[in-house]
């Protein structure tokens, strides 16, 4: 057991600071541990988000000495001995009290995506899919919520463009439902317009700070930016559209 | 703190209370019937205890062994409950899975595959045939995700998240209403609604050692208790027999038994493989009894009969147990769980990816190269609310419950698996009884007294001047389960328990949560002590009660099953000076129902109509 010191940021909407803890903290824990301990002992109102402290749900997001991450998956013993440890809320959504913020603007995002359709059945009753048609959706699907990727990501954090970008969350969230195999619904004009899928610049930064290490960007984001540039950008497509009307989906799907 | 008539009021026909698996299904089944249905969840939505569940959902599909069917996967389920299940239930759940199952793939679910494209299954203990569709070791996110997903675009659902129910309010008798407060803002909320379907899961936050999260407090029961309604086969508390036990931080996290079911073995200090020396005479007959031909089995042999490690949670607990207190144990008080040299390590990063991950970044453990230890952890009700088979309603007229905090599907033991099937199943019938029951009424009226009371016992916490702290409240109560209510139980244990749950009670009475009413997780651990409380002494007053050992429920004063307890039931229910346990007769099963239980196995296979 050593004793170790944590700032962490107290505080609600109209304002608020780091208080200083010093704390007792054991052989294999994480930084959620040594919060619940502060609240605990310490701060019994301390607000923190969590639930399964085991990188599953994604609910105990915060910066930790500046980096966006997991309290649940991140271990004591990554810091230096004598480290002083910063905890504070998510930059990108409004504090509601000490480390725990609004997120319910992603909740809202998730609604606007147009949901799964699925084509009929075979006859037997069945959907069948290969295994290595749903590989690349699995991977999307692992996501667990956290918003890390929406802390981070530029257009949401430093430009507050929430307006006009659902971020990478949602990017991958309607790449998982446009690369499924049983999937009919065209997402791509909403993709475009609706859901900004031309804000993304590409530095990664979502796909960096992912618990679950899923290829934000290059998986999921540029395949999409592909997508619509086939569908609005492709000289030939434009012609063929021009010719023959707009009647036929273009073939989009996986 | 507002009076009653400034108490924010929000109506619904149906209100469901969580948001699991089986609370999100039985609100889809409600909005489907037409009703505006309130979701209510303690958390963010989507984070509920689901989003842990790893292994898979068992349902006899049949797509990698086409001799499997409903009256197999029946047959199991009453097996491994030591045929203490409500026989009704065990038959709507093992007949309704495969379509509840088909149905999430409908709605965008992206189950493992077989090479023929269908939706693959997996082996798990105590199911006869690979039954358990999956997604890696985490399927329960997937269902979870995919319930959401299909909830949030059904018009009649209005999610209200991080909103904590705390009673239930009746209007002579019936359901009324929910009363609960937000916990962003800490202001009450009155829900007036004609009917509720609990689906609040478990209890396991009343021990230290548990897989479940903050939220498993044991709210249904706390609420359905105080209501009025029947709790049964609440000693029936199944640990897990493979939670993580290093470092102490994780101690309890769950390992998934996909580990035991994908070739994962369990091995003492001697490195001997002890689950040989466990096999109890009723499974003996489907289980190898050596290790070549378990690893027979493991090659894929069909006639080679399963490996022990595999045999129903109880056991294995148990047998865990026993070999930690002969000093056979691993350094930190476990037993070894060795897949590494089973299998090869990009196997096991394809199908343990979960595993592979929560054991490299949380014990520094690569399970491809070196095995994991692990031991017994609380992890899940089988008892909980008593309800109707058929339209999961409780005796309170329009009191529902689905899912784990229902008692009566999994009898004395739950086969991994079967939560999720479950919560599907039973989710789905409350949504269908609730909606039924809510067409023929008009509103309820809920007198302001009722809710005064409710008010008053919702910030005592806050007002008083000073009291007990709540958390150390909550550790001490999962001292006395953890040290006197644990896998082996006895007559002194159980009595110096209750005395000691007495005692929590009266600390709860005096408990105060310093701060204010936003967001203040000490309130909400102090409130959330009525709820643990009700269900330690349920679970402690049963265990008492039932002098036999049977399924998860072990008492070393009265080893063995005893066929005159296999006739009854105990019950739970709110007397007028506390609380009240009896035993009750069960019912005769239905002929057609015991012929296939009892049947061989070679009587029902293929045999699927």
């Amino acid at each position: 057991m050593a004793e170790r010191t944590f700032r962490v940021w107290r505080g609600n909407k109209t304002g608020g600071d780091f208080t200083e803890y010093r704390v007792d903290v054991d052989e294999g824990m994480v930084v959620l541990d040594v919060i619940l301990r502060i609240q605990a002992q310490q701060a019994n109102d301390l607000a923190v988000r969590w639930n399964c402290k085991a990188g599953k749900c994604g609910s105990c997001s915060t910066e930790i000495n500046g980096k966006p991450k997991l309290a649940c998956m991140t271990r004591m013993n990554t810091f230096d001995p004598q480290e002083t440890i910063t905890v504070q809320p998510v930059r990108t959504f409004p504090v509601i009290k000490d480390l725990v913020t609004d997120v319910s603007w992603n909740f809202e995002q998730n609604k606007r995506i147009p949901p799964f359709q699925p084509k009929p059945r075979d006859a037997d009753g069945h959907y069948r899919m290969m295994q290595s048609d749903v590989d690349r959706i699995q991977e999307f699907r692992k996501c667990i919520e956290c918003y890390l990727c929406q802390d981070v990501c530029h257009v949401l954090r430093d430009h507050n463009r929430k307006d006009k970008f659902v971020g990478p969350r949602f990017m991958i969230r309607l790449a998982s439902l446009e690369m499924h195999p049983l999937d009919c619904a065209d997402r791509i004009p909403a993709i475009r317009d609706e859901f900004g899928s031309g804000m993304c610049n590409i530095t990664k930064c979502c796909t960096d700070v992912c618990p679950e290490n899923i290829g934000i960007t290059d998986n999921g984001i540029i395949p999409l930016k592909e997508r619509v540039v086939d569908r609005y950008y492709d000289p030939v497509a434009w012609l063929m559209r021009k010719i023959f009307g707009a009647g036929e989906k273009p073939g989009t799907k996986a | 703190m507002a009076d009653v008539s400034e108490i924010q009021t929000i109506e619904h026909d149906v209100v469901v209370v969580g948001a699991g698996g089986a609370g999100l299904r039985a609100a889809i089944e409600c909005a489907a019937q037409g009703m505006s249905t309130g979701l209510v969840c303690k958390s963010l939505l989507g984070k509920a205890h689901t989003v842990m569940a790893e292994g898979g959902v068992a349902a006899a599909l049949g797509n990698v062994a086409p001799k499997d069917n409903w009256k197999i996967h029946f047959r199991d389920t009453m097996r491994g409950g030591k045929f203490l299940n409500n026989w009704r239930m065990a038959e709507l759940h093992a007949k309704h899975a495969p379509d509840r199952v088909r149905e999430l793939e409908q709605w965008g679910a992206v189950f493992d595959r077989t090479p023929s494209g269908l939706i693959s299954q997996r082996n798990f203990g105590g199911h006869r045939y690979p039954r358990l569709a999956h997604v890696g070791d985490r399927t329960g996110l997937e269902i979870i995700r995919t319930l959401q997903d299909h909830a949030v675009h059904q018009r009649n659902i209005v999610v209200h998240m991080e909103c904590t129910a705390l009673d239930l309010l009746l209007d002579g008798g019936r359901i009324a209403g929910v009363f609960g407060y937000w916990r962003e803002s800490g202001r009450l909320v009155l829900f007036k609604t004609k009917a509720v379907i609990l689906a609040t899961g478990g209890a396991g936050r009343a021990w230290r050692i548990t897989s479940n999260s903050w939220e498993y407090t044991g709210d249904g029961y706390g609420m359905a208790y105080e209501a009025g309604a029947e709790l049964m086969d609440v000693e029936f508390t199944q640990f897990h027999p493979t939670g993580m036990v290093w470092p102490p931080s994780v101690r309890g996290i769950l390992v998934t038994e996909g580990v035991r079911g994908d070739g994962g073995i369990l091995l003492n200090n001697k490195g001997e493989r002890f689950m040989f020396s466990y096999i109890p005479p009723k499974f003996a007959p489907e289980t190898a009894d050596t290790v070549e031909e378990a690893d027979r089995w493991l090659g894929g042999d069909t006639t080679a009969r399963r490996p022990p490690e595999l045999l129903t949670r109880d056991e294995v607990a148990r047998a865990i147990t026993k070999e930690v207190q002969d000093g056979r144990g691993s350094p930190h008080g476990g037993v070894f769980l060795d897949i590494a040299s089973r299998r090869p390590a990009d196997f096991i990063r394809r199908k343990l990816p979960s595993m592979y991950h929560q054991f490299k970044e949380l014990a520094g453990v690569d399970i491809t190269k070196d095995p994991m230890e692990v031991g017994p952890t609380l992890h899940y009700f089988m008892g909980g609310i008593r309800v109707d088979a058929d339209t999961q309603q409780s005796i309170v007229p329009g009191l529902f419950a689905g899912g784990e905090c229902v008692g009566g599907m999994q009898g004395a033991n739950r086969l991994g698996g079967n939560s999720l099937s479950d919560l599907l199943v039973f989710g789905w019938l409350a949504g269908k009884g609730a909606a039924d029951y809510a067409k023929k009424l008009s509103p309820p009226t809920i007198d302001a007294a009722q809710i005064e009371a409710c008010r008053q016992r919702a910030i005592a916490p806050l007002n008083r001047e000073a009291g007990p702290n709540p958390y150390s409240l909550q550790e001490d109560l999962q001292t006395v389960m953890d040290r006197y209510v644990n896998i082996v139980r006895n007559e002194a244990d159980l009595q110096t328990a209750l005395a000691e749950l007495e005692r929590l009670k009266k600390e709860a009475a005096r408990v105060k949560a310093p701060g204010s009413s936003q967001y203040n997780p000490g309130w909400h651990e102090a409130l959330c002590l009525r709820p643990l409380l009700i269900s330690a002494e349920a679970v402690t007053r049963a265990a008492l009660m039932r002098q036999e050992s049977r399924g998860a429920h072990t008492r070393i004063d009265y080893p063995g099953e005893r066929d005159d307890w296999a006739k009854v039931n105990v019950i739970i229910k709110k007397g007028t000076d506390g609380m009240e346990v009896r035993k009750e007769s069960r019912p005769d099963p239905p002929q057609e129902l015991a012929a296939i239980a009892y049947a061989t196995l070679e009587e029902l296979e293929g045999t699927n109509g």
